[in-house]
């Protein structure tokens, strides 16, 4: 069971051919969406489908109208903001062999690299969406603006998607256009930042670093070499 | 209950202070009798709770219930009693005060009020009233009041809901229980409780005028009637599949959320002495009372046998009462409206024509 | 009595139209909440309602009172950490929550667990849907006024806790799988006691049916109530018994190519065309016959072998994307987890909660709807709150 292919991987035999039942849906994308339909991948019995943010309210219909489409399973967001400093905060073990081994994520620049249909910017948009009666599920991306990630809502489209971007919304700071009202849904109301971004330090890191020093004491009649302190990584 | 009278008039008769009173003289009868009532309605409050409550309902669901506290269990609602009873007395901040504090004081001074017409032996009745069953049923409707205003009172929106439902739901059901009742008063010929158990043990049943069965009590013939009553009673009780106001899964407790300490206690006092009153009304109506074939109509042993009789009756007809309450779903407030009005009042109109008719005609 | 989709529509219309009308009256109503604390919501849920009467105009769920973050702790956690998390998502049928992670790991990290060990799977994650929903069988009784019926739930569903705390160690967070195989192998004898045990889980249905389905009370306050077309529901994403029962046949153990071993065994799916809360719980009656059943094939087809594939030490997870799905007591739960290639756990594990799509249709579904049938609606819905808040 292969992985989504990916730059790194050489491919020692041919890759499996592709899903024809997949790959006529994404002739069938193409020529609704053109030039918007920016690449897809369709591998491993699955398909997502990278498009432009502009054309994301316009797949959504096109999938749920045209291609039957109808079951919304989920839409969220995903920061591929990579940021070494805070993985070695939170993780103390970074390991600088693996690193040197080059397959390391932090000489790729500010984003990870290898993504499936991966996106040039930091934020993307991400729903998957099914069509029950022929059993194909299809995951949908869209880039976002770093600085002003916005999308139009699929509110209109799917009506599930209102609670989903309300929470993409909460977590990732997403404007999502046209929808009835994006507020707090796990949140409370006076919260600040948005929590699942990559810069948003999880305090409980923060405060006390993983896995922490673990004190113990000695049994009593024990050795007292026993009570030595040791910093180990679960 | 008779059997508590006459040591208890030996005991007054040999105190010298009272020696000099009569103790036979109207008063002193009453307020005996008034005293005895007052602790047989926690006492009968108990047994139910007991036996059905904790322990046939927890057998059914196949559990051992309360086993701790006393030998299976028996002083646990002592326990809880106690515990109630200690308890901080706590008004909402919005409630108002005097009406909050005396709703439960209505209720349960509607639940002592039935006890005064029940009979338990010839001589064994608080008052014997020529309107007996008419009294009883009046009221047993001034619960509603009191319920009204526990849920008025408690400033609390899910109690207000539950004394809403309550009311409308007494209200519909008091009359097929009244229209069922009648049936039974136009067969025995008197409102009177006594009077009607006296009837049942006069009445003889002529089958196609061949031979005749003695002794018949009013569920055969008022089958129907029985029924009807049963359920109104249930409805009354506010016991499942008629519990709408006490909806535990919507409502937390009704009507009586915000009520905690003495104060509930005097609510479950009355949810169960009211049972216990009803069920022995159903027994005196319906099953024949404190009367088994062979008993005598006027002997001292009586007195004594058939408070135990009429025991055994209301132990009867509570099981039936609370096997169905924790059986069935509940039936929602506009279902169980549609039912009183459109089903039970049709079919009792019918049965008080049917006997009526039949009155005459037999 | 079978309900066509223009008579549910037609109905919804009627009671929208009925709440819209008398908001527009401008009579006054009056606001409500039920929950956080409420006997009816399984957990913390508070649902902002505004009634007239007894009826309701508006409803707005507000969850995330047990919002715990799981999304955010995934990422500073390894693979192998991310379990002990993803147990207390949906608590009834813990293992299930387990299950797609892995599988979603073990693709990332390019690593199948022997067949065994997918049997041993697929044996519990059956045993999980048996424990949840047999809770629900019971608790729907309760919601209506039927206490009996919990209490007998809880006691068959002891025996399926404990075989499973004989397998995994917890009865309520088993914590069992790893990737690439499983823990522990099952121990000596549990196999015949599974069997006994599905006899008893089958006496239970029966006797649920007996005292619940056959009960006229119980249709008259199910039956109608709760309808969800099957456009509406798919549009909201319901998934699990909720859109069975409106009609749509759509099975992920059946219609998604799994490694676990549904292929291997012959059941069942079971639709029903009402879409009211009565369909919702007689398809979950049927279900969790059917666990049975598949939990029998399993047993008695058990492949034996190891359970733990052969790790390399010092493993790293390639780069990629994941995401894999089940059929989850509640619904369909999926994890879509992203590596970047790190030493670390995920990169993104995003968690795709049955309860929170389920529960997104509160909103649509409350208005019109009387206060009893609010409850009734939310328990054949079937929410755990540790699903919808994650």
């Amino acid at each position: 069971m292969s992985d989504a292919p990916t730059d790194d991987q050489t491919e020692d035999a041919a890759p499996p051919p592709p899903d024809p039942e997949r790959e006529e849906l994404v002739a069938a994308l193409r020529r609704d969406l053109g030039d918007w339909l920016i690449e897809h991948v369709n591998a491993n019995g699955d398909l997502w489908v990278r498009v432009d943010r502009k054309a994301w309210l316009k797949a959504g219909e096109v999938l749920r109208e045209k291609h039957g489409f109808d079951y919304f399973c989920f839409l969220s967001g995903i920061d591929w903001l990579n940021n070494a400093e805070l993985v070695q905060r939170y993780e103390q073990v970074w390991d600088p062999d693996a690193e040197a081994a080059g397959d390391g994520a932090a000489d790729e620049g500010p984003y990870v690299g290898g993504r499936v249909a991966g996106g040039d910017t930091r934020f993307q948009v991400f729903a998957r969406v099914y069509n029950v009666q022929r059993k194909l599920g299809i995951t949908l991306k869209a880039d976002l603006d770093d600085a002003n990630p916005s999308v139009d809502s699929w509110v209109t489209v799917y009506r599930g998607a209102d609670w989903h971007e309300r929470e993409a919304w909460e977590m990732y700071g997403f404007e999502f256009a046209g929808h009835p009202g994006l507020r707090h849904i796990y949140l409370p109301v006076e919260f600040e930042g948005f929590p699942l971004r990559k810069d948003f330090a999880l305090l409980a890191r923060v405060v006390k670093p993983w896995p922490g020093l673990v004190d113990k004491e000695p049994v009593p009649g024990e050795d007292e070499e026993e009570g030595a302190e040791e910093a180990a990584p679960a | 209950m008779s059997a508590l009278l006459a040591p208890a008039l030996a005991a007054l008769a040999v105190l010298p202070p009272v020696a000099a009173v009569d103790v036979t003289t109207y008063g002193w009868v009453t307020a005996l009798k008034v005293a005895i009532v007052l602790g047989v309605i926690p006492a009968g409050a108990l047994i139910l709770g007991y036996v059905f409550l904790l322990k046939m309902m927890s057998h059914m669901q196949s559990r051992l219930g309360p086993m701790e506290a006393g030998p299976h269990g028996v002083l646990q609602l002592v326990a809880d009693g106690v515990k109630f009873l200690q308890k901080e007395d706590i008004f909402p901040s919005r409630a108002d005060r005097r009406v909050f504090a005396a709703a439960p004081l209505v209720v349960l001074m509607s639940t002592f009020l039935l006890y005064v017409v029940i009979p338990a032996g010839p001589r064994a009745v608080v008052e014997d009233l020529d309107t007996g069953i008419f009294f009883a049923l009046a009221v047993s409707s001034i619960s509603v009041i009191g319920v009204l205003m526990a849920g008025w009172a408690s400033a609390n929106k899910y109690a207000l809901i539950g004394a809403l439902r309550a009311a409308g739901q007494l209200i519909a059901y008091e009359l097929p229980m009244v229209l069922a009742v009648v049936g039974v008063v136009i067969q025995a010929g008197t409102m009177s409780l006594s009077g009607i158990v006296v009837a049942q043990a006069n009445y003889e049943v002529s089958v196609f005028g061949l031979f005749e069965i003695p002794k018949v009590p009013y569920v055969f013939p008022q089958i129907v009637g029985f029924l009807l009553f049963m359920i109104a009673a249930q409805a009354e009780l506010s016991q499942a599949p008629f519990d709408m106001p006490v909806a535990e899964s919507e409502l937390v407790a009704g009507y009586m959320t915000e009520y905690s300490g003495f104060r509930f206690l005097f609510f479950f006092m009355g949810e169960f002495g009211s049972a216990f009153a009803l069920a022995a009304i159903a027994a005196t109506l319906f099953l024949g009372g404190w009367y088994v074939p062979g008993m005598s109509m006027d002997a001292v042993a009586s007195d004594i046998i058939g408070p135990l009789v009429l025991g055994g009756k209301i132990m009867l007809v509570a099981f039936f009462i609370f096997w169905v309450r924790f059986t069935y779903p509940r039936l929602r407030e506009d279902q169980l409206q549609s039912m009183a009005w459109k089903v039970l009042i049709p079919i009792s109109l019918v049965n008080i024509a049917v006997t009526g008719v039949a009155k005459v005609v037999f | 009595m079978t309900v066509t989709e223009p008579q549910q529509l037609a109905y919804i219309a009627g009671q929208a139209a009925e709440a819209r009308l008398r908001f527009e009256l401008e009579t006054e109503g009056m606001t409500l909440n039920i929950g956080p604390q409420h006997p009816a919501t399984h957990g913390t849920l508070r649902i902002i309602v505004r009634l007239d009467g007894e009826q309701v105009v508006w409803a707005d769920p507000s969850c995330g009172y047990m919002h715990r973050g799981y999304e955010k702790l995934a990422e500073v956690r390894k693979y192998q950490q991310v379990t002990t998390l993803v147990n207390r998502i949906d608590w009834l049928s813990s293992f299930c929550n387990e299950v797609p992670f892995i599988l979603a790991a073990e693709q990332l990290y390019e690593v199948e667990a022997p067949p065994r060990a997918q049997w041993i799977r697929t044996l519990l994650f059956e045993m999980g849907r048996i424990a949840n929903i047999t809770l629900f069988l019971g608790e729907m009784g309760v919601q209506l006024g039927a206490i009996t019926p919990v209490f007998y739930a809880f006691r068959d569903r002891e025996h399926v806790l404990n075989l499973i705390e004989a397998a995994t160690g917890g009865r309520f967070h088993p914590n069992y799988d790893r990737v690439g195989g499983l823990k522990d192998d099952l121990p000596k004898g549990w196999v015949e006691e599974t069997k006994a045990v599905m006899d008893k889980v089958r006496e239970f249905c029966d006797q649920m049916e007996d005292l619940l389905l056959g009960n006229e009370i119980f249709e008259r306050r199910m039956r109608g109530i709760g309808v969800i077309p099957a456009r509406v529901g798919l549009g909201y994403g319901l998934s699990g018994a909720n859109i069975r029962a409106s009609g749509v046949d759509w099975d992920i153990r059946r219609d998604e190519p799994s490694v676990l071993a549904w292929k291997d065994c012959d059941w069942k799916v079971w639709t029903h065309t009402d879409g009211d809360s009565f369909a919702r719980y007689w398809v979950r009656l049927q279900e969790t016959r059917e666990a049975a059943k598949l939990v029998d094939q399993l047993c008695d087809g058990l492949p034996s072998g190891p359970i733990m594939a052969k790790m390399p030490a010092r493993l790293r997870v390639p780069k990629g994307e994941a995401w894999v799905h089940t059929e989850n007591p509640l619904g369909e739960m999926g994890y879509y987890v992203v590596s970047d290639g790190g030493p670390s756990g995920p990169f993104r594990c995003k968690i795709r909660s049955a309860s929170f799509n389920n529960i997104s249709i509160l909103p649509w579904i409350l208005r019109g709807v009387y206060v009893p049938d609010v409850i009734t609606i939310l328990s054949s819905l079937y929410f755990i709150l540790g699903d919808i808040d994650r």
